[in-house]
């Protein structure tokens, strides 16, 4: 049993080698996960497990048995967005869109990894009690996100404007 | 993908348990390299024992050591307190690799044990003595710029990937097994192999051993520390090269020094005779030219390498400099 965006979920996993991409996008229907490279190097398939962010990809769907999974249906719905959602329409966060399902439930991971005190490569002290997420600090914890219409600012800025309060 | 069966084990001993009865099972962490190479068919096991759930507190032993779970995430690991004050390297070597997403799904275990990333091992149509012993390597005359420069062979010059690795090698950790014959311990400076003429056995692990812990001492309480990595972008890339140092300077001598090389080689590189020549010596530039000429001695170019050497060198010169 897998808790999918609030809603247990009674999929039989017949064959161990199902991904849990595979598993959201073909068993349970959700394509707001996408398949970039299917090999742990686009963050394309980036989804939220007991909260965390993870691939998909490289999850077997057996291992998520047990643990919930958020993906972008369940960040927010049509009319009903959740403001880091918003902040990447208004900041042009995207062009094609392929990799935003990805981007926005990364940042999600993000926002707690920095509020759980996870340091990142450019923390200006490993050991600090809490950091700031500074535009350097956006980009490096974020550069498992790639995307290649190349909307970086757009992606940097939104993310800034939701948790920090607006780009400096 | 080759079918195959998938169990969870809650604790260490059903987790050997399993492995040791069910044909063709290896060990599953958070699978992103395991899965990966299952997905291409180049790792083919019948089995899976999925051992990411089991207990993974981070904690100091009675004996002072730091004690790491092998199921612990590297996310874990690099946020834990006592590890970013004490043992900062091994915060500053894990953030430095991989995504974040990665580093919330890999464990201790599974990094240490990660397969290399030439690319010709990769590719199936390729010439490969790790993946096809007997087969030859593509890498020789081939793309070899990621490769190693020191403790090469002419059968394989794959280089091991992990920087948490070269932390722990700079750190004295040791790697805790259980196995159908019991538990040991092996220095983690031993659990790679160089390559030789048999580049597909990579390490110590007797099969159907498990890592269960890996634990390190506290560091000389007042030494300086630093992981340094190069890449070809500034991020989520593999090293070109790396370097964990310790060193401990009184009045301008330095008492103690260690230093572990990254991206050089099939294993993170101890760089004995570096820290032999530092040990004792002025705390100057001269003596950590010095000591990075005596660490690279031995150290050979393949035909796309050669810059590794120059570029090792000025890392383990400017790391030294900086912590001195
Ligand atoms: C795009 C990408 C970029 C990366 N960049 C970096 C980087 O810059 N630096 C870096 O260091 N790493 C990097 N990695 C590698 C990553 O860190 C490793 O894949 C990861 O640490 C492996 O851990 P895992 O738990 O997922 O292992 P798995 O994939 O589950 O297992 C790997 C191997 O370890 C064995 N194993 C697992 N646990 C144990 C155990 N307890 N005892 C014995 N054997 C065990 C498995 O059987 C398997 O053979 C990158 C990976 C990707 C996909
Ligand atoms: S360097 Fe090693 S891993 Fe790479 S092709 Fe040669 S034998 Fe294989
Ligand atoms: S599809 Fe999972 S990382 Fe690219
Ligand atoms: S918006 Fe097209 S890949 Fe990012």
């Amino acid at each position: 049993m897998i808790v999918i965006n609030g809603t247990p979920h009674e999929i039989a996993i017949t064959d161990p080698r199902r991904s849990l991409l595979d598993h959201l996008r073909t068993d349970a229907g959700l394509h707001g996960p996408k398949k970039g490279c299917d090999q742990g190097g686009c963050g394309a398939c980036t989804v939220l497990l007991d909260g965390r962010r993870v691939l998909a990809c490289l999850t077997l769907a057996a291992q998520a048995d047990g643990r919930t999974v958020t993906t972008v249906e369940g960040v927010g719905r049509d009319g009903d967005l959740d403001p880091l959602q918003e902040a990447f329409i208004n900041h042009d966060g995207f062009q094609c869109g392929y990799c935003t399902p990805g981007q926005v439930c990364s940042a999600i991971g993000m926002a707690d990894e920095v509020a759980r005190g996870v340091p990142s490569r450019v923390s200006p002290e490993i050991g600090a009690a809490s950091f700031d997420l500074s535009p350097d600090e956006i980009r490096e914890r974020m550069s498992g996100n790639l995307c290649r219409c190349g909307a970086y600012n757009g992606i940097v800025a939104a993310i800034e404007e939701t948790y920090v309060g607006g780009p400096r | 993908m080759k079918p195959f069966t998938y169990q969870r084990a809650d604790d260490v001993a059903s987790a050997v348990a399993a492995a040791a009865t069910t044909p063709g099972a290896v060990y599953l962490g958070g699978g992103t390299n395991l899965v990966d190479l299952m997905r291409q068919n180049i790792e083919r096991p019948a089995a899976l024992v999925d051992i990411s759930r089991l207990p993974a507190r981070i904690e100091i032993g009675t004996d002072g050591r730091l004690r790491i779970p092998a199921a612990a995430t590297n996310t874990d690991v690099a946020a834990d307190p006592v590890v970013r004050r004490d043992f900062r390297i091994i915060a500053e070597a894990i953030v430095n690799g991989a995504s974040g997403q990665i580093r919330n799904m890999a464990t201790v275990g599974g990094n240490l044990m990660q397969r290399t990333r030439c690319l010709y091992f990769y590719d199936a149509g390729a010439h490969c003595n790790k993946r096809e012993p007997g087969s030859g390597c593509d890498a020789v005359d081939g793309h070899n710029r990621m490769h190693a420069v020191l403790g090469a062979s002419p059968h394989c010059m794959a280089t091991h990937p992990s920087d948490l690795a070269v932390a722990l090698a700079a750190l004295d950790a040791r790697v805790h097994l259980a196995g159908p014959a019991g538990q040991r311990t092996v220095e983690l400076r031993d659990l790679h192999r160089l390559p030789g003429d048999t580049p597909h056995v990579e390490h110590t692990l007797e099969p159907g051993e498990l890592i269960t812990t890996v634990s390190v001492p506290a560091p000389p309480a007042e030494a300086r520390s630093a992981y340094r990595k190069v890449r070809e972008r500034a991020s989520y890339a593999f090293a070109l090269v790396s370097v964990a140092a310790l060193l401990e300077v009184r009045d301008g001598t330095v008492v103690s020094a260690r230093l572990a090389l990254g991206g050089v080689a099939a294993k993170p590189w101890r760089a004995a005779s570096a820290e032999a020549v530092l040990t004792g010596a002025p705390a100057t530039r001269a003596s950590f030219e010095r000591a990075a000429d005596v660490a690279l001695a031995d150290a050979r170019p393949l035909t796309h390498n050669g810059f590794k050497i120059p570029l090792m060198r000025r890392v383990i010169v400017s790391t030294l400099e900086e912590l001195s």
